[in-house]
């Protein structure tokens, strides 16, 4: 019953949806840059940007009209010499880290990059003890 | 395992593992079964609005641009398009703000020009102003991920609070709030 609704929902609102396909798309929503250097560029930018319509999808991934309006932006903005970190901070400054598929180095992210160090210590510390002891345990188990 | 009998010592570190798992398991649960919240708020709220000048999407409405939000008045930007189901629901709230003296700007959304008369003569015209944004560049620069979306404005040109979203009946008081302090002093002009 509940599936029917959705179903029936879905089916409604997918008219007026494709309505905004009505519009050409954006001019680089769907065409690359001239420049094979420049569309690497955006390409590699693109990848790492979150669709903010289809939140599982890369913006370089997602057929959303926005998707496409956002991937026309970058390389608009890519075109006319901008750093794409800085397109990325522009977008971020908009939209929030949510965005970003790369994580930014903040105060709340640093246990994810401390972390990695911080189990390799542990390691480091417990295999340290294991092998200053394995010797005595070795003539122990040979005995 | 070599060790015949566990000290004491050892008995948290055998229960640690465990302990993580139900910790996991739990966050995990909470997870699957708590509603996601896909909204994407826009990070912009408290800067100015970014320059932009948008042609006229109707006939009988001028277009938008930054200037025209310096008036020194809050102003609702009401970010819409006529493919967008609930931007007609919200239509009569629209009205009932710009009736209570409230002045209401749209950004047409990848709209076709015969598209948005139709609309607005079937869902009526609250807006002073239409621009036209066929390639979401204000939208995105406003940070505002979908329509309809509907931003307070004071009268400096400052995003003073994000809607996302319809507006229900029940939004519009809030929504006349958030108009008021946006034109209290010390905010506004």
């Amino acid at each position: 019953m509940r599936a029917a609704l959705a179903a029936a929902l879905l089916l409604a609102f997918a008219a007026p949806v494709a309505a905004q396909e009505n519009v050409p798309p954006a001019p680089y929503a769907y065409r690359q840059l001239a420049d094979p250097d420049q569309e690497a560029k955006a390409k590699a930018l693109m990848v790492t940007l979150r669709c903010v319509m289809c939140q599982s999808q890369s913006i370089a991934d997602s057929d959303a009209p926005i998707a496409g309006d956002m991937r026309s932006e970058v390389r608009t903005r890519i075109a006319a010499g901008e750093d794409p970190e800085h397109i990325r901070q522009w977008l971020i400054a908009r939209y929030g880290d949510y965005v970003t598929y790369t994580p930014q180095v903040k105060p709340i992210t640093w246990p994810l990059f401390a972390a990695p160090v911080v189990i390799l210590a542990v390691a480091a510390l417990l295999l340290r003890g294991r092998f200053a002891r394995a010797p005595q345990r070795d003539d122990g188990d040979t005995a | 395992m070599s060790e015949p009998a566990p000290k004491p010592r050892l008995r948290l570190a055998l229960w640690l593992p465990l302990i993580l798992f139900g910790g996991l398991f739990a966050l995990f649960v909470h997870g699957l079964t708590a509603p996601a919240d896909t909204t994407v708020a826009s990070a912009f709220v408290g800067n100015p609005l970014p320059q932009f000048d948008l042609p006229a999407a109707a006939d009988d409405r001028p277009g938008l641009a930054t200037r025209t939000f310096r008036t020194g008045r809050p102003k609702l930007l009401n970010v819409f398009a006529s493919w967008c189901v609930p931007c007609a629901a919200e239509a009569p709230q629209l009205a009932t703000l710009a009736q209570a003296g409230v002045e209401v700007d749209g950004v047409a959304i990848h709209d076709r020009h015969d598209d948005l008369a139709r609309f607005l003569a079937a869902n009526g015209n609250p807006y002073a102003a239409i621009g036209r944004d066929d390639q979401r560049a204000v939208q995105l620069a406003i940070g505002s991920s979908g329509v309809p979306e509907t931003y307070v404005i004071d009268g400096r040109g400052v995003i003073r609070y994000q809607h996302i979203g319809d507006i229900r009946p029940e939004d519009v008081p809030k929504l006349l709030a958030k108009l008021k302090d946006a034109a209290s002093p010390g905010a506004g002009t």
